[in-house]
């Protein structure tokens, strides 16, 4: 965000090279800087003689030495033998692969609710409305560690776990779900997708193009889905159409085979999925509600139908005013995976507070966790705004 | 069981005639395939139906209001409100000295007196602030003890639910100038100044709140000097603070940016400094402005208080988990966190209403002064 | 203190407002080119020109609401500098209304009045009210004075603007469009104060359309084009018998409804 430049001609009029303002700004700028040092610099000198007293070395140098922790859910192969560092990336990565996927499934449900809240049908807004106050009005520690609870003593047990589609089982050990055995042709279809979305985005310019030289229009969308959906569905049936899939059995009290997800994982999955889903839900019905007013009276007057109203004039602006708040929603989901420590799953934040506890090192450990959260915000902000800058190109 | 059945179901197939009505109303104005509507209305009402009967069940029929441990709660199936009762006292208060326990049960009653108040009658700014100060002030009074006859308690006993309000308004309370410099200092002209704030506002909020209490309860003794210790508990405040001041501090600024143009220019015109025309002319009526979002962050901070848990001071919902640990209500955690749900749930919902309230008053008041 | 007596401004004895070739740009855009212009105690200027002429951000100078980059502005003898004591000294003399009045909403009228005069004058309160009330009479809305802003016409707010910056005392009043903003039937009241204030010997510098005000009041009137001061007259010849040809077009297009 820009700083605004209003007013205050008298508190710090610039531009004037000579005269009193600039140095008067000059004076309180060194003042606060210098203060801020001192404060740093002060606190700096605490921490050396503290941690020299407690024989703590300062440095990263323990992130090399053997972690000696277990870690539940690992995505790269990790073992207690391994370093401080290690482990370090695996929480990096779990939290990492629950904000990615957070992040997806919260858009997806939180715009499906904030359509559903303005639904003409009543009792859907009215469930809609409960939904979201509930799950904004109640403190987010408290859902995971109930999701948690459902999920773990809840839940029955492997021998009598639920199966909830053909292979996928629900216990408390978890989510148990089929894998598909590796073959190329999985790869091929991956290769026959993508070009189907390159044909489906030419095929849009090119519709677009037509339709604004002659007026013809074309069903881009139906023709979208068949370029992406067909490729891979013919490579796959050509290639003998291999459907062995790795499917989790009961093997004593656990399951093997397939793949699981844990239930802390999936605890913190569904609780900040279910929880960012009703702050979104409600950024989606205001950002809509914030349009169409009097655009959708307008576009009505010119004749377009509510269909072409929608995808022309409405949701083109919603997306400019929902956009913002939507990154900030990313943001603190992906801030809020950290209270994965207080459920037991093994994020990025758990990880630090065990070596932090085991190390002493408490000044390096929140250093990097501050620094690789900096990064991550900045990450997500500066992507959102480059969305929504090529948005506003876009739409202009 | 059948009796309630048909009561329940009947209940709702009376109303929904009339809507399927006014939703087919609807329909044919939105656009919207009118049998489409009416199966969704029947679909949810059968899911409500299926989850309403046996949560009423757990929670009315089968439950227990009094036993002397869950096994009786478990033979009937329902919910374990014994639990509730049984250990009222602690949850609340957690491990605040028994005979003591009037002054935790004052302070969260001067708490909700002075909620009530502020979003009831209309006060003005001054009079708010003073109000809130003066509660504070009485409330850690209170909670100390030390005085008047009253036995001293140190910080570790301050448990419960007093400790998730004092925290909150504690906090937000000591973070709230803090927020006006940096709201203000991010939009100085002064390049230093403005990064000093920018710096403040996205490095806390670029981080989780977990983070920043680890920071304060870890890092807070090894930054002062040597001898000198400071209560887990204010270290854990000292985090609150600067985390909830970056968020006020951005829910200031919001105010701050629909400030017109010329209310600057005619304070300048009128020879109004820096300070004056902030305090007399601007910041009056950011602060107005940004009032509804200055509530939803406080809103914020209160359900964020749980978090204290995590660095190991106990809160209400830390007193829930250790009163879990109780051999003879193992099996009680659904009523436990129903319980807390239900005292967030009450709170926030109540101060969110107010600041919606609040935020279409003050839509409807600003088109007159907007021209100017 | 950066402040410079213009002896030679002193010795004509009259000057209040004197710009010296004040040059201003917005970026690459030269808005004020060169501009000259004095105004004399008790004198009244009304300045007119097309939109974007450059007229808004002249006046705004004069009181440093923009800053001009080149030349030299003396009011009352007193050059101006970046200096913020100095600035805010100048702004005391200089009384300013606006096009979009800018009281303050939060603030009652009888506030908005008394505001400066007594964090700025360091006036007693009661004396500050008294001396309100007074300025509110002659603007016609005393019955007003408890109100709101935003309860109150254009009309009437335009007039409490003017009235506010009157409490101030001050030895110059700049008009920016006063009454661009308001109803039609509106204009009257404010123009009727503005001449009442005119007719008690006030100096001013107006930018406004209005040329039935103009000819009433007007000492000289001063024609902008494109940054550029393009005509210096009395209303009597400016109307009769304008040199330029941009003014006459101007007038013809202003004129002609």
């Amino acid at each position: 965000m820009t700083a605004d430049v209003h007013g205050s001609m008298s508190g710090s009029a610039g531009g004037r090279w000579w005269g009193h303002p600039r140095a008067r700004s000059l004076i309180y700028q060194i003042g606060a800087v210098a203060l801020v040092t001192v404060i740093i610099a002060y606190f700096a000198h605490n921490a050396a003689v503290n941690m020299a007293r407690q024989g703590i070395a300062a440095g990263f140098g323990f992130l090399s030495r053997e972690a000696g922790f277990e870690i539940s859910t690992t995505l790269i192969s990790y073992t207690p033998a391994d370093t401080y560092g290690r482990a370090l990336l695996v929480g990096l990565l779990n939290t990492l692969v629950v904000a990615a996927i957070g992040c997806v499934l919260t858009t997806i449900f939180g715009v499906l609710l904030g359509i559903a809240r303005l639904s003409s049908n009543w009792l859907l807004r009215q469930v809609t409305l409960w939904y979201v106050e509930i799950f904004r009005n109640t403190p987010l520690l408290l859902q995971l560690v109930v999701w948690w609870d459902l999920l773990r003593i809840s839940a029955p047990g492997p021998r009598q776990a639920l199966q909830i589609l053909p292979n996928v089982f629900v216990s408390n050990r978890g989510l148990a779900y089929p894998v598909p055995v590796g073959n190329e042709i999985y790869i091929w279809m991956l290769v026959a997708a993508l070009i189907g979305v390159s044909l489906t985005i030419l095929m849009a310019r090119w519709a677009k193009r037509r339709q604004e030289r002659t007026g013809e229009q074309f069903h881009t969308i139906l023709a979208g889905c068949a370029l992406i959906l067909l490729p891979p569905l013919a490579v796959f049936l050509a290639g003998g159409a291999p459907l062995e899939l790795d499917k989790p059995a009961l093997a004593g009290f656990n399951f093997k085979g397939g793949a699981i997800i844990g239930p802390e994982f999936a605890a913190l999955l569904f609780g900040l999925v279910a929880n960012t889903s009703a702050f979104v839900a409600e950024i989606v019905r205001s950002g809509i509600q914030a349009v169409s007013w009097g655009q959708t009276e307008a576009a009505g007057a010119l004749g377009l139908r509510r269909g072409q109203a929608l995808r022309l004039v409405i949701l083109p602006q919603a997306i400019r005013v929902i956009i913002p708040p939507m990154t900030s929603e990313y943001l603190s989901l992906t801030k809020n995976s950290s209270l994965a420590v207080g459920i037991g799953f093994a994020d990025f934040v758990s990880v630090a507070n065990t070596e932090m506890n085991q190390t002493g090192q408490a000044i390096e450990v929140i250093a990097i966790l501050m620094a690789v959260y900096l990064t991550i915000s900045l990450a997500i902000s500066a992507s959102m705004n480059f969305y929504n800058r090529f948005m506003a190109l876009v739409e202009r | 069981m059948t009796d309630i059945t048909h009561d329940v179901s009947s209940d709702f197939v009376e109303p929904r005639r009339g809507l399927v009505e006014k939703a087919s109303e609807w329909a044919r104005t939105n656009l919207f395939n009118s049998v489409l509507n009416s199966l969704l209305t029947l679909v949810i009402a059968y899911g409500l139906v299926r989850l309403a009967i046996p949560l009423f069940n757990w929670a009315i029929v089968d439950a227990t209001f009094s036993a002397p441990n869950d096994t009786v709660c478990k033979a009937k199936g329902g919910a374990c409100w014994a639990f509730i009762a049984d250990w009222a006292n602690f949850l609340l208060f957690g491990r605040f000295p028994a005979p003591e326990r009037w002054r935790p049960a004052l302070v969260i009653a001067i708490f909700v007196a002075l909620m009530l108040v502020s979003s009831r009658a209309r006060l003005s700014g001054k009079a708010l602030l003073g109000m809130w100060a003066a509660g504070v002030a009485v409330s850690i009074a209170l909670m100390f003890g030390g005085f008047l006859g009253m036995e001293y308690v140190e910080t570790d006993l301050w448990n419960g639910i007093p400790l998730n309000l004092l925290l909150t308004i504690g906090g937000c309370g000591v973070a709230f100038p803090v927020a006006i410099l940096a709201a203000l200092g991010r939009r100085s002209r002064m390049p230093a100044i403005r990064w000093i704030s920018i710096g403040y506002i996205e490095l806390i909020r670029g981080v989780p709140l977990i983070t920043v209490l680890f920071m304060a309860t870890v890092m807070v003794p090894l930054f002062l000097p040597s001898g000198v210790t400071i209560a887990k508990l204010w270290r854990a405040e000292v985090a609150f603070t600067l985390f909830f001041g970056a968020y006020l501090a951005e829910a200031i600024r919001g105010g701050l940016q629909v400030i017109p143009r010329g209310q600057y220019e005619a304070a300048d015109a009128l020879g109004l400094g820096y300070w004056r025309k902030t305090w007399l002319v601007i910041l009056p009526q950011a602060l107005t402005i940004s009032i509804p979002s200055l509530v939803n962050t406080s809103i914020s901070a209160f359900k964020d208080t749980v978090l204290i848990t995590v660095v190991g001071i106990f809160d209400v919902l830390g007193d829930v988990n250790n009163a879990m640990n109780a051999p003879e209500w193992r099996s009680a955690y659904w009523e436990g966190y129903s319980f807390v749900a239900l005292i967030f749930f009450a709170v926030c919902f109540y101060m969110s209403r107010y600041s919606q309230r609040l935020e279409r008053s003050l839509s409807r008041a600003r088109p007159g002064p907007r021209r100017n | 203190m950066a402040v410079q007596q213009n002896t030679a401004a002193k010795a004509a004895g009259q000057s209040m407002i004197e710009l010296r070739n004040v040059n201003k740009w917005y970026g690459d855009f030269h808005v004020l080119k060169d501009i000259n212009l004095e105004v004399r105690k008790g004198e009244k200027v009304v300045v007119c020109g097309p939109s974007g002429s450059g007229k808004s951000t002249m006046i705004r100078c004069i009181n440093r609401l923009e800053e001009h980059q080149k030349g030299q502005i003396f009011v009352d003898g007193m050059e101006l500098t970046g200096d913020v004591k100095h600035v805010e000294a100048i702004r005391r003399e200089v009384g300013m209304v606006f096009q979009q009045f800018n009281l303050f909403p939060h603030l009652t009228v009888l506030q908005n009045l008394t505001l400066a005069p007594i964090w700025v004058r360091k006036m007693p309160k009661k004396e500050a009210e008294e001396l309100a009330m007074q300025l509110l009479a002659r603007v016609k809305i005393p019955e007003q004075a408890n109100k709101y802003p935003g309860q109150l016409s254009g009309g009437q707010q335009q007039r409490v603007a003017i009235a506010r910056s009157l409490c101030m005392k001050p030895e110059v009043m700049l008009f920016d469009e006063p009454t661009s903003a308001l109803d039609p039937e509106m204009i009257k009241e404010v123009l009727d104060v503005m001449i009442n204030l005119a007719q008690e010997g006030m100096t001013m510098i107006c930018v406004t359309h209005e040329m039935g005000f103009a000819r009433t009041v007007a000492d000289s009137m001063i024609f902008m084009d494109r940054g550029q001061v393009v005509e210096v007259a009395p209303p009597k010849e400016f109307f009769a018998n304008p040199k330029s040809d941009r003014t006459k077009l101007f007038l013809s297009q202003i004129l002609s409804h």
